[in-house]
């Protein structure tokens, strides 16, 4: 976080005089507290584009009255609605753990974003093991929704906290597996020299060099991390039309806006991840554009992703259990194994 | 029924007896979104897979049969309308004829061609609601507000020529309650010209995609046999390759001067009989439908459709069973006529009530996703299974 510390220190040289924990700290909350207000501006906004697509996408408005302007205030009512909720939890429910699973699932959507470089100076934390923390605090969000799953003693959230993590835990495979993939390319974890690895123009970026193996394991990534998010066509353990709403169908109010929270920030994240892996991060895509700020071009191409997801979902229907466990063993695994041995052998040869 | 008539089941496990597990009992409804209405199913599951269901039923309960002992003649027509609300002009006709025929009444040309063009659209407007739900079953969303989109045009034609919009009570004895208005039939033939080929695009959004007849092909089978013992009949018999059509092979009003085919199921995408075969028969019923509903407004001659009977009518003593081919199958009214004001007896042989009675036969071995799938294809309504 040296960069983002350098930064403060010019910004407010008063914080260069304290000792380095205490500075470190002061820097961390705020910039804890800025991504969460990223995450909620984007789940507001990312919302509400998502009732606009998909309205526009079924041949209809979507929301068109609240606040004037195509309904821009639409999710800002909703959230409001949510907040003035009152907590129900059920009697028989896991208080403890039922209260805490909403929790758990915020806490570690919002920790991945630690680690996703913004620019070639704004990364929050610059690990050399970047993608690796990523990929597995992004595990914990499995862990909190079998929480959820169970502790509201419901047999249709039962279901889908053990859909859930059927699916999410196999997923992750695949999504490793593609993700070496880039990371024998950069010989790096860290997200940053990841980056900084595709250089140069559009050829540059991991999808298109050593054509087509990452590419392909772009699109691999690319489905499993839809089933890694929940979204359609894999979104079993919500389906609302087989278990209800899965582990959400208990939750109200202000617990189960953390949870939509939540997606929407892994929505983003696997998005970013994606960008920056593949598609060259923060980079221009053309050596003369590079006078746009990086942020914009990172952010561009992340939602460009996250557009996708949210054309698929009103797009494909839902698959079934068993079909989403073939997909992700005898598809996307040993696809993934190939695309690492091809893309060895071209590094070595 | 003998048990090795239905299919085998499509998942087993198995488990070794050392290890303890319970079969957990879950109950399907009343309040659940696929159940498409209050249909409550106790299911025993094993994990996700069903070792059996039985459906529970009489939610909508509303006395249709014991109301009608207690109205006139006509007043019953209203409240046919309730029992399949989502084809309110077929349940009126089958009522009506089954009269027609206990009095011997000859109802005029103009009035015949007008029934059969709003019950083929009200079939077209039915079949639609089912391609859209089977789909938000199955997972999709965007079908179903594409069909919505169609079945609005229909119901503004029905809203013009009866005022309603989902309970018509348009169809009476001796005519229709009101002649088409100036245009309607042009507009008819217009809806028909959009619409054709707009089937496409279900096909291309829907039908045809990978997940969906992943979904859907080879799952909750139905052999014909089967099909035939358990009574089932409309799109979820012929779904398993039975060619059987009431508006073929018993005629009525002037279903005999039109040239349409019966669909069935052919087992495109798997199995003969399953639930995409069920579904595929609705889509391809569409386009035989628009065929119908395209020359009966072609030929509607002019003259008068209004009713030729007074409105309190007497019925002749005697007993009759009038069987029509509503969209979901053969809705039978047993009728009996004590010679006075009003039904002695109106019994409704309700074919969304039929074809669920398959439902405990074809779901064990099933998962809990596919059961969703099974409900929907054999596109029951609830207001007729309890009436």
């Amino acid at each position: 976080m040296e960069p983002i510390l350098q930064f403060f220190y010019n910004l407010v040289p008063g914080l260069a005089d304290l000792p380095l924990w205490i500075a470190a700290t002061i820097v961390g909350a705020i910039v804890v507290v800025a991504m969460f207000t990223y995450i909620a501006l984007f789940a507001l906004i990312g919302i509400w584009l998502e009732r606009k697509i998909s309205g526009h996408m079924q041949d209809r408005l979507g929301p068109m009255e609240v606040g004037g302007w195509h309904g821009w205030a639409q999710t800002i009512a909703d959230t409001v609605k949510l907040l003035l909720k009152e907590d129900i939890v059920p009697d028989k429910a896991d208080k403890p753990l039922f209260r805490f699973a909403p929790i758990l699932v915020f806490a570690a959507a919002l920790s991945a974003f630690a680690a996703i470089p913004w620019s070639r100076s704004f990364i929050p934390a610059n690990l050399n093991v970047g993608l690796l923390y990523i990929l597995s605090i992004s595990s914990l969000v499995v862990i909190g929704i079998l929480m959820g799953g169970w502790a509201s003693n419901n047999k249709w959230s039962l279901y889908g906290g053990m859909r859930a993590v059927a699916q999410i835990v196999s997923y992750e495979i695949p999504v490793s597996l593609s993700l070496i993939v880039a990371v024998l390319i950069a010989g790096t974890l860290d997200m940053q020299q990841i980056v900084l690895n595709q250089s140069g123009s559009i050829l540059s970026w991991n999808v298109f060099r050593f054509f087509p193996f990452p590419f392909i394991a772009f699109f691999i990534y690319f489905i499993a991390s839809l089933a890694e998010v929940n979204r359609t066509p894999f979104d079993l353990p919500e389906a609302e039309s087989e278990l209800v709403a899965g582990f959400q169908t208990e939750y109200s109010g202000m617990r189960w806006s953390f949870f939509m929270l939540a997606e929407y920030a892994d929505m983003f994240v696997v998005a970013a991840i994606a960008t920056t892996v593949f598609l060259g991060g923060w980079q221009a895509p053309f050596e003369f554009l590079t006078f746009i700020p990086a942020a914009f071009w990172f952010l561009g191409k992340a939602l460009l992703i996250v557009f996708v997801q949210m054309w698929l979902r009103w797009t494909l229907p839902r698959l079934r259990v068993d079909q989403l466990m073939y997909t992700a063993w005898k598809v996307l695994t040993p696809f993934s194994f190939a695309l690492i041995v091809f893309v060895s052998l071209w590094k070595i040869l | 029924m003998k048990k090795d008539n239905l299919p085998a089941a499509q998942f087993e496990v198995e488990v070794p007896d050392t290890l303890k597990t319970e079969e957990m009992t879950l109950n399907m409804g009343p309040q659940h979104p696929s159940t498409h209405g209050v249909l409550r199913v106790v299911l025993k599951t094993d994990g996700e897979i069903i070792k059996s269901a039985e459906p529970v039923i009489g939610y909508l309960h509303r006395c249709f049969e014991k109301h009608a002992e207690n109205v006139t003649w006509h007043q019953v027509i209203p409240f046919t309308d309730r029992l399949d609300y989502i084809a309110s002009m077929n349940n009126n006709l089958g009522y009506v004829i089954g009269l027609e025929r206990m009095m011997n009444l000859q109802v005029n040309e103009r009035a015949e061609y007008l029934r059969v063009i709003v019950s083929e659209l009200n079939r077209i407007a039915s079949h639609l609601i089912a391609l859209g739900t089977y789909g938000l079953d199955i997972g999709a969303f965007t079908p179903f507000l594409y069909v919505f989109r169609d079945r609005e045009r229909i119901l503004d034609l029905f809203e013009e020529i009866c005022g309603a919009r989902l309970l018509y009570n348009y169809i009476w004895v001796g005519g229709v309650a009101y002649d088409a208005p100036q245009g309607w039939r042009d507009k008819v033939l217009q809806f028909i010209d959009y619409f054709v080929p707009k089937i496409k695009e279900y096909n291309d959004i829907l039908t045809y995609n990978k997940i969906f007849i992943d979904r859907t092909a080879k799952v909750g089978v139905i052999p014909a046999d089967v099909a035939i013992n358990y009574g089932l009949s409309g799109p979820s018999l012929r779904g398993s390759g039975v060619e059987f059509d009431l508006r073929k092979d018993d005629p009525y009003s002037i279903y005999d001067r039109f040239d349409f085919n019966v669909c069935t199921g052919k087992g495109q995408m798997g199995t003969v009989g399953d639930t995409w075969d069920r579904y595929w028969v609705r889509v391809a019923e569409m386009y035989e439908s628009a065929k119908i509903v395209r020359q009966a407004a072609e030929q509607l001659p002019e003259g008068d459709a209004k009713e030729t009977v007074p409105r309190n009518i007497k019925v002749p003593a005697g007993e009759y069973y009038m069987r029509t081919e509503t969209p979901r199958g053969e809705l039978g009214y047993y009728i009996i006529s004590d010679g006075g004001k009003t039904p002695n007896r109106v019994k409704v042989r309700s074919p969304a009530y039929c074809n669920l009675s398959v439902l405990p036969a074809i779901a064990p071995g099933v998962m809990v996703a596919d059961m969703v799938a099974i409900i929907g294809s054999l596109d029951i309504v609830l207001g007729e299974v309890d009436r």
